[in-house]
C-alpha cells in the first residue's frame, strides 16, 4: 500500500503542532519516522488514522484521495496503529483479546470458543511467535502483549502497521524476536512505520527515514546514504557533538555496598558497591532483576536476608521513608505511574519530595517554596509556563528533569536512576547525562539501570551485570564493551 | 499541545460550584420574600450544619483515593454513646470528649480496614457502617433515649450540651447559631490543613498516585488512616450538635447521610479518583444542596419531587464538571 501525505497542518488550541507535514510510505518498505519528542511524529500518524482529524493538508491511499473520520476506518482500509501504551484488556485472554468486538459465533451471539481457539493458534504460527492463546493477559511479558497487538493488526488484514517505540519495553531477545517478526511481515507485503528513539535499531531495521522537526517536513532518506550524526542533524537541526560528554572526577570513598542481597525468587546474593562520584551502571535483560534490586535497596521491596551499608555503616531500611533518611533518592524507572503526580504542577511534585525544606514544621512557607521550585526550573532548564504547569503537559524530557530536580534538592549521598533516559529524546538525554556528571562532580554516587547499551557502556566507570536475579560480572569501563556486557547478561562467562 | 493561559473558562470551571450556588440563591431571593429573610439564611446555614462538617471529612477521605459510607453510622453511634453517658449521670463535658475520641477511632478502624487489611474502600466502609449501626442498635436496644439535657446534674455541664446544639452568639445585630459557627470554623481549619500544611500536601499526593507517594517518602498508610479518623471525629461532632438540638439520641440517626456528604463533595467539583479538589467546593456543594432544601421547602414543593430535582442538580454539575 503506498501512501502519501502532503501540506498537513493541525493546531491544538493556539499550538500548532504540525506545519505543512509530509510523509511518503512506499509498499512493503520499513519506514522510520524520526524526530524530537513533540516534532508530531504521533500527531501526524493519529491524523493519517483518524485519530485527530487535520486543519489543512491531503492524504492518498494508492492514489485515492481518503480522509478517515476514525481509527475503525482506517483498519477497514488497512491501516492500523500500535500504540506505545498498549491497547490491550488485561483481565481478559489471549484469545479474548485478539476476538474483541469480532467475536466469531455459533448464531444468536453464542461464542464458537474452539473456532476462535484453532484461528488464534494459527495466526500465532503466522507470526512465528509461541503464546498460549488462553493465558491472561497481565500474565504475558510486554513483548508478548506487543506481539498480541500485532497479530491482532494482521487479523484485521492490514496492509500498513504503524508502531510506536515498540521496543521501548522490551528485552534485547524480545527485541530480535520483534525485528524477524516484523521482516516476515514485510516479506509479506506489509508496510511498517517505525518511531523510535533509537538510532541503532533504525539502521539495523528500516530501509527509509523520514524525519520531523516542530512539526514540519525536514527531509527523507534512504538508510544506506546517511550516518547517525546525519540524522541527529536533521532532527535538532544542528550538530550535537560528543554523545555522552566527559566527566572528569576524581572517584571518594565507598557511599553504598551491599552484601548478599536475597529476595524470593527476584533476585540472589546480590554483592556490589559504588564510591563517591563513581557512576555505577547495571546492565543485564529485562526482567533480570535489577529494578527490584534497586527496589530493594530503597525499601520497597522486603529483603530476606543481606545487608546494606551506607559509608561503612550497616543501616536497616524497611521502607522508603528511611532509604531516604539514609541518603538514597530513587528516580523509577516509569516516570508516569511512579516518578510522577502526573495531574499535579512542577512546584507539587518537587515540593512533596522536599517538605521538610519548604515548611517550618507542618506549616508550608511561601517564600520557601517559591525559592526550591524556582531553583528547580532553572538548573534544569525545564521548560515550562511556570511553576503551576501541570506535569502531564510536559515533554517526556522535561517530567524527567522534573523527577531529577524533586530529587536533587534532597541532597541524596547516593542517586539511583532506573532507566533514565528512556523516552526521552537525544537532546534531553545529553542534558540529563549533564546533569548526572554535574552530580558526580559533588561527590554523589550514582547507580545507573539502563537496557541501552551504548549508554551504560558511554557513561558508567564500573559496569555490574545481572543475569536471572544473580550479578555475573562486574566489568570496568576500560575492559567493557557489547560483547562481554551481552555474554554476560546472557548468562554466558568471560 | 496545551493550554497555555488560565482563560475565563478556567476561572468558570474552578468556580463552578460557587456560581451555581449565586445563580440559585439570587432566584430564590427573587422569587420568595420568607427566602431572604436574614432568620431563614441562618437556620438554612444551620440545617447545613449537618451535612457540612461531615462533606469536609468526607472530601479529605475522598481526596486520598478513599470513600466513607460509616459515617451515617459513626455519626449514630458516637451520639449514642454521648447520651448514654448523659443518661447515666457522668459529667456532659467528659461525654462530649468521649463521643469525640469513639467517633475518631470509629474512623480510623475503617482506616486500618483499608490500608493494612487491604480492603477496597468501598467495601472497608460498608462493613463498618453495617457493624456501627448494628452497635448503635444493640446498645439502645432500638430504643430512643430521651430528656437528655435535664439528666444533667452541672448547670455549666447542661449548658455545654444544650449550647453546643441551641446556642447563639450575638454578633452585632444578628444572632449566629453555634452549630454554624462550628460550622464556619470548621471550613477555615480544612481550609488551612488542605492549602497550607505538608500534611495537606501528602493528601493530595496519596490521592493523586501513591505509588509515586510512597516513593519520596509520604508514609501514605499512616496519613490514609489519619484521613478517616478526621472523617470520624467530623461525623462525631455532627452527631453530638445533632442530639443537643433534638434533645435525643436513637440508633436510627443520621441513615444516609453519607449519601449526602458524597453528593456535596461532587458538587464541588472534587474527583472521586482523589488526588483533586478543593475544601471550597465542598462548601459551596454543601449549601446548593441546603438552599435546595430549603427553597424547595419554602415554596411548597412536594417532597417526593424535591428528590428528583435534587438528582437533577446533581448531575447537571457533574456533567458540567466533566466538560472540562
Amino acid at each position: 500500500m503506498n501512501i502519501e501525505m502532503k501540506g498537513i497542518d493541525k493546531s491544538f488550541g493556539s499550538n500548532q503542532v504540525l506545519k505543512n507535514a509530509g510523509f511518503l510510505l512506499k509498499d512493503g518498505e520499513i519506514h522510520a519516522l524520526m524526530g524530537e519528542n513533540g516534532a508530531g511524529k504521533s500527531t501526524l500518524m493519529k491524523i493519517l488514522t483518524g485519530v485527530y482529524t487535520k486543519d489543512a493538508g491531503t492524504i492518498w491511499v494508492d492514489g485515492k484521495e481518503v480522509s478517515f473520520k476514525n481509527p475503525q476506518e482506517a483498519e477497514k482500509a488497512g491501516i492500523v496503529f500500535i500504540y506505545q501504551e498498549l491497547n490491550v484488556l488485561f483481565d481478559l485472554t489471549v484469545e479474548e483479546n485478539l476476538f474483541i468486538g469480532k467475536e466469531l459465533t455459533k448464531g444468536f451471539g453464542i461464542c464458537n470458543k474452539k473456532a476462535m481457539r484453532a484461528k488464534a493458534r494459527e495466526m500465532m504460527d503466522k507470526l512465528g511467535v509461541k503464546i498460549p492463546v488462553t493465558a491472561t493477559m497481565s500474565d504475558l511479558s510486554v513483548g508478548q502483549q506487543q506481539m498480541v497487538e500485532i497479530c491482532k493488526a494482521l487479523m484485521a488484514d492490514a496492509k500498513v502497521i504503524i508502531m510506536d517505540e515498540p521496543t521501548a519495553a522490551l528485552t534485547v531477545s524480545e527485541t530480535r524476536v520483534l525485528f524477524d517478526v516484523i521482516r516476515n511481515l514485510q516479506a509479506k507485503g506489509v508496510s511498517i512505520v517505525y518511531i523510535s528513539h533509537r538510532m541503532e535499531e533504525i539502521f539495523e531495521l528500516c530501509d527509509r527515514i523520514t524525519v520531523l522537526r516542530d512539526g514540519e517536513y525536514v527531509g527523507t532518506e534512504n538508510i544506506q546514504d546517511i550516518d547517525l550524526d546525519h540524522v541527529v542533524q536533521m532532527m535538532i537541526g544542528r550538530a550535537i557533538g560528543e554523545r555522552f560528554p566527559k566527566r572528569n572526577v576524581t572517584v571518594g570513598d565507598e557511599v553504598l555496598r551491599v552484601e548478599g542481597l536475597s529476595s524470593g525468587k527476584l533476585f540472589h546474593d546480590v554483592s556490589f558497591d559504588v564510591k563517591a562520584g563513581e557512576v555505577v551502571g547495571v546492565s543485564g535483560l529485562m526482567g533480570a532483576g535489577r529494578t527490584e534490586i534497586m527496589n530493594a535497596i530503597f525499601g520497597n521491596i522486603h529483603l530476606d536476608s543481606g545487608k546494606i551499608f551506607m559509608n561503612g555503616k550497616e543501616v536497616k531500611i524497611k521502607n522508603p521513608r528511611q532509604a531516604i533518611a539514609a541518603g538514597i533518592g530513587f528516580i523509577t524507572e516509569d516516570r508516569k505511574t511512579e516518578g510522577l503526580l502526573l495531574e499535579k504542577s512542577i512546584a507539587e511534585n518537587i515540593e512533596i519530595t522536599n517538605l521538610p525544606k519548604v515548611a517550618n514544621g507542618f506549616v508550608l512557607n511561601k517564600p520557601k517554596q517559591r525559592a526550591v521550585v524556582k531553583k528547580g526550573i532553572e538548573d534544569f532548564h525545564i521548560k515550562c509556563f511556570g511553576p503551576d504547569h501541570e506535569c502531564n503537559n510536559l515533554s517526556g524530557g522535561n517530567q524527567q528533569k522534573v523527577v531529577l530536580a524533586k530529587w536533587i534538592y534532597t541532597e541524596p549521598k547516593l542517586l539511583i536512576l532506573d532507566e533514565p533516559t528512556r523516552g526521552v529524546d537525544i537532546g534531553a538525554k545529553k542534558e540529563i547525562y549533564t546533569i548526572i556528571n554535574e552530580m558526580t562532580a559533588k561527590g554523589v554516587a550514582v547507580i545507573m539501570v539502563s537496557s541501552e547499551l551504548p549508554e551504560v557502556l558511554g557513561m558508567s566507570d564500573r559496569i555490574v551485570v545481572v543475569h536471572e536475579g544473580r550479578v555475573t560480572g562486574i566489568l570496568n569501563a576500560a575492559e567493557a564493551d557489547q560483547a562481554k556486557v551481552m555474554t554476560l547478561a546472557t548468562g554466558g562467562s568471560l | 499541545m496545551e493550554k497555555t493561559k488560565k482563560g475565563w473558562g478556567h476561572y468558570f470551571s474552578e468556580y463552578a460550584a460557587f456560581i451555581a450556588l449565586l445563580l440559585l440563591a439570587v432566584v430564590l431571593c427573587c422569587i420568595s420574600k420568607e427566602f431572604r429573610d436574614v432568620g431563614n439564611l441562618l437556620n438554612l446555614m444551620r440545617q447545613a450544619t449537618f451535612n457540612g462538617l461531615i462533606a469536609f471529612g468526607m472530601t479529605c477521605v475522598i481526596l486520598s483515593d478513599g470513600i466513607d459510607l460509616s459515617v451515617g453510622s459513626t455519626f449514630a453511634l458516637s451520639a449514642i454513646i454521648a447520651a448514654e453517658m448523659i443518661v447515666s449521670g457522668l459529667p456532659a463535658g467528659l461525654a462530649i470528649c468521649a463521643a469525640l475520641v469513639v467517633g475518631t477511632a470509629l474512623g480510623a478502624v475503617s482506616g486500618v480496614l483499608v490500608t493494612k487489611g487491604r480492603l477496597q474502600p468501598f467495601i472497608a466502609t460498608l462493613i463498618t457502617m453495617t457493624a456501627y449501626r448494628g452497635f448503635a442498635l444493640i446498645i439502645t436496644d432500638g430504643k430512643p433515649i430521651s430528656k437528655l439535657a435535664s439528666s444533667i446534674e452541672s448547670e455549666f455541664g447542661a449548658a455545654l450540651f444544650a449550647g453546643l446544639g441551641k446556642g447563639a452568639l450575638k454578633l452585632g445585630f444578628i444572632r449566629v447559631p453555634v452549630p454554624v459557627i462550628i460550622f464556619l470554623v470548621s471550613l477555615a481549619v480544612f481550609w488551612f490543613m488542605l492549602t497550607k500544611t505538608t500534611f495537606g500536601r501528602k493528601i493530595y499526593a496519596t490521592g493523586s498516585n501513591i505509588k509515586c507517594a510512597n516513593l519520596v517518602g509520604v508514609n501514605t498508610t499512616k496519613t490514609k488512616i489519619i484521613v478517616y479518623a478526621i472523617s470520624g471525629f467530623m461525623a462525631a461532632l455532627a452527631g453530638l450538635i445533632m442530639i443537643s438540638r433534638v434533645n435525643s439520641a436513637q440508633a436510627t440517626l443520621g441513615q444516609g447521610y453519607e449519601l449526602d456528604a458524597i453528593a456535596a463533595v461532587a458538587l464541588g467539583g472534587t474527583s472521586m479518583s482523589g488526588g483533586r479538589g478543593k475544601i471550597l467546593g465542598t462548601f459551596a456543594g454543601v449549601l446548593i444542596i441546603a438552599v435546595l432544601n430549603n427553597g424547595m421547602n419554602i415554596m411548597g414543593i412536594n417532597t417526593y419531587y424535591q428528590s428528583v430535582v435534587k438528582a437533577v442538580v446533581i448531575l447537571i454539575a457533574v456533567l458540567a464538571d466533566h466538560k472540562r
